[in-house]
């Protein structure tokens, strides 16, 4: 399996000198394999973020290096753009970087930035409004007309337009109804599997990331805590007890479920696994 | 790059400086103040540079974070030491006299005068008021200052909160930027490049969004502040009551006298003091 992106005992520390002085990170290493989804899960302040942010080069490491595609970023600090534009990042709470007269040239901000040709733009844009669930009429408004759900929506097409091999995601569907937060990780995953793109997406649900991660990084302290498949990293609630962490809500029904030896699998994150299970049970 | 303006940066400790009733701050301030830009003979200088290295000393802040404070005007105080050296006009014959350039005695002196007075005033003014004094201890001690003008209607609490609330949201406004140009350079955006006119228009991107949240956030605040029954000075009673201590006016004192010396010392050379020594011994 080919790794989309590298990253080599990184620490970032901030205020060094300062009775500031603060490690958000602490000597990490680890992968993101090309074409799958890693969520990363983690306390506040376990160095998530700044992990976020060192990826595309927005910050750069105390130490360490970080490769993309087998590439060094800080190569060529020069063309940093490039580096940009290929591993996209989408803050928390994006909504707030919006700043054109109308959707469309705000989701074409990025494509513009890269040097792209009008017709290229315009295709991109398109396409990355269709993949972000924005409509004809949206794009012609001002992003400062449109809802929060859409405005999130408007602000994540900015990203995708500029069609980067990485995506990263911080918080994608934080603050959002249950609907917009299926509607805009369906997407992504579209996105996904249409251009072969690695996402990497931060969150505080387990739900999500139980339905849409490959594999699963759990961070602490600044340093990777737990990291591997869905099933290796839910299986020990244990530990991401200790981490202040938990569990899908539907594995711990399952848990209590085995505890009054009604059923026996206690490896169940999905709701839709959960129906299937919970249909051999009644089954009996 | 706005991480390194020091002015309003509070350095947490447990100095004297940090100790002292911030209201005694604010006046001695003021005496500070006068005493620097008035101090112009040599022994009066001595005199205000010993005060600025006392306070400095007292204010436990490290040595690093002084000089960085220092840095961003060093091409201001070359500047202002060049001009006064090679522009000052002297009596007598010159040190120098190269060509177009020509250095007197008297430009020397100017030269390092005015800039011990300029790293003075940067140098003291910060130990005494911003590294020392937390934002909400200044506003607190303005308003306590100038609550006599209450008297003439002068809508004093109301200045104060609006000081205090503009200093509170100075790193937020400063996080918020931050974040702003990280997304937008997230999307490519280049902000190094290009001439000027093409530099100002990259600022759009980051001044748009920046302006719609400062909105959102006042309003916010307005809505909050008045959930929590907020209707101006009228009988508000402070979390944190300022107390003076003797120690507190004793300080006043010192530099009061200080003050006042440095009036006396201005008239008086060197040669007049040796001799007064003389006098006396």
């Amino acid at each position: 399996m080919i790794n989309a992106i590298e990253v080599k005992n990184i620490s970032v520390i901030y205020g060094e000198g300062t009775p500031f002085r603060k490690a958000a990170l602490n000597g990490i290493t680890t992968a993101f394999p090309k074409g799958e989804i890693t969520g990363i899960i983690g306390h506040t302040g376990s160095g998530k973020s700044t992990l976020a942010s060192l990826l595309n080069g927005l910050l750069k490491a105390t130490s360490g290096e970080i490769l993309l595609f087998g590439e060094n970023i800080w190569a060529k600090p020069k063309e940093m753009t490039k580096i940009r534009s290929r591993v996209g990042l989408v803050f928390q709470y994006p909504e707030y970087q919006l700043f054109d007269e109308t959707v469309e040239a705000d989701i074409a901000f990025g494509p513009k930035n890269i040097g792209l040709d009008e017709e290229e733009i315009k295709n991109r844009v398109r396409l990355a409004a269709e993949f972000c669930g924005l409509s004809e009429k949206e794009l012609k408004r001002s992003p400062f007309e449109l809802s929060g759900g859409q405005k999130r929506r408007a602000a994540i097409a900015g990203v995708l337009a500029m069609r980067p091999e990485v995506i990263v995601l911080d918080e994608p569907a934080a603050g959002l109804d249950p609907q917009g937060r299926e509607e805009i990780l369906s997407g992504l995953v579209e996105y996904k599997n249409k251009y072969g793109a690695t996402l990497i997406i931060i969150s505080h649900s387990m739900e999500d990331i139980a339905k849409y991660a490959d594999r699963i990084l759990v961070m602490k302290d600044g340093e990777i805590y737990m990291q591997g498949s869905v099933e290796e990293i839910f299986v020990q609630a244990e530990r991401l007890f200790d981490a202040k962490l938990d569990l899908p809500q539907i594995t711990k029904l399952f848990i209590e479920l085995k505890k009054r030896n009604l059923c026996q699998s206690t490896d169940v994150y999905t709701v839709g696994y959960a129906k299937k299970e919970i249909e051999k049970i009644i089954a009996k | 790059m706005l991480k390194d303006v020091t002015f309003g940066q509070y350095y947490p400790g447990n100095s004297l400086l940090h100790r002292t009733d911030p209201r005694i701050k604010m006046l001695i301030l003021i005496e500070y103040l006068v005493l620097v830009l008035v101090a112009n003979s040599e022994i009066a200088a001595l005199l205000s540079l010993a005060f600025t290295v006392f306070l400095i000393a007292v204010s436990g802040v490290r040595f690093g974070i002084l000089i960085k404070s220092v840095k961003p005007l060093i091409f201001v105080l070359a500047f202002t030491a060049i001009i006064n050296l090679f522009f000052t006009v002297g009596e007598g014959e010159p040190l120098l006299n190269w060509g177009f350039i020509t250095i007197y005695a008297n430009g020397v002196r100017n030269a390092i005068m005015m800039l011990l007075r300029l790293l003075s005033l940067v140098l003291g003014t910060s130990v005494l008021i911003s590294f020392t004094t937390s934002p909400l201890e200044l506003t607190d001690a303005i308003e306590a200052l100038l609550s006599p003008l209450k008297k003439i209607k002068v809508p004093v609490h109301e200045f104060a909160m609006m000081m205090s609330i503009a200093l509170r949201f100075i790193p937020t406004l400063i996080e918020e930027t931050n974040k702003i140009i990280s997304a937008q350079k997230a999307r490519c955006a280049d902000f190094e490049s290009g001439n000027l006119l093409k530099r100002i228009k990259a600022l759009i991107p980051i001044l748009i969004p920046l302006f719609v949240s400062a909105v959102r956030r006042a309003e916010e605040l307005a809505d909050a502040m008045e959930c929590r029954c907020y209707n101006g000075g009228e009988g508000r009673t402070k979390l944190k009551v300022m107390k003076s201590r003797p120690a507190d006016y004793a300080f006043l004192l010192a530099v009061t006298v200080l003050t006042v010396a440095v009036f006396f010392l201005n008239n008086i050379s060197v040669s007049e003091i040796i001799n007064l020594c003389k006098a006396i011994f």
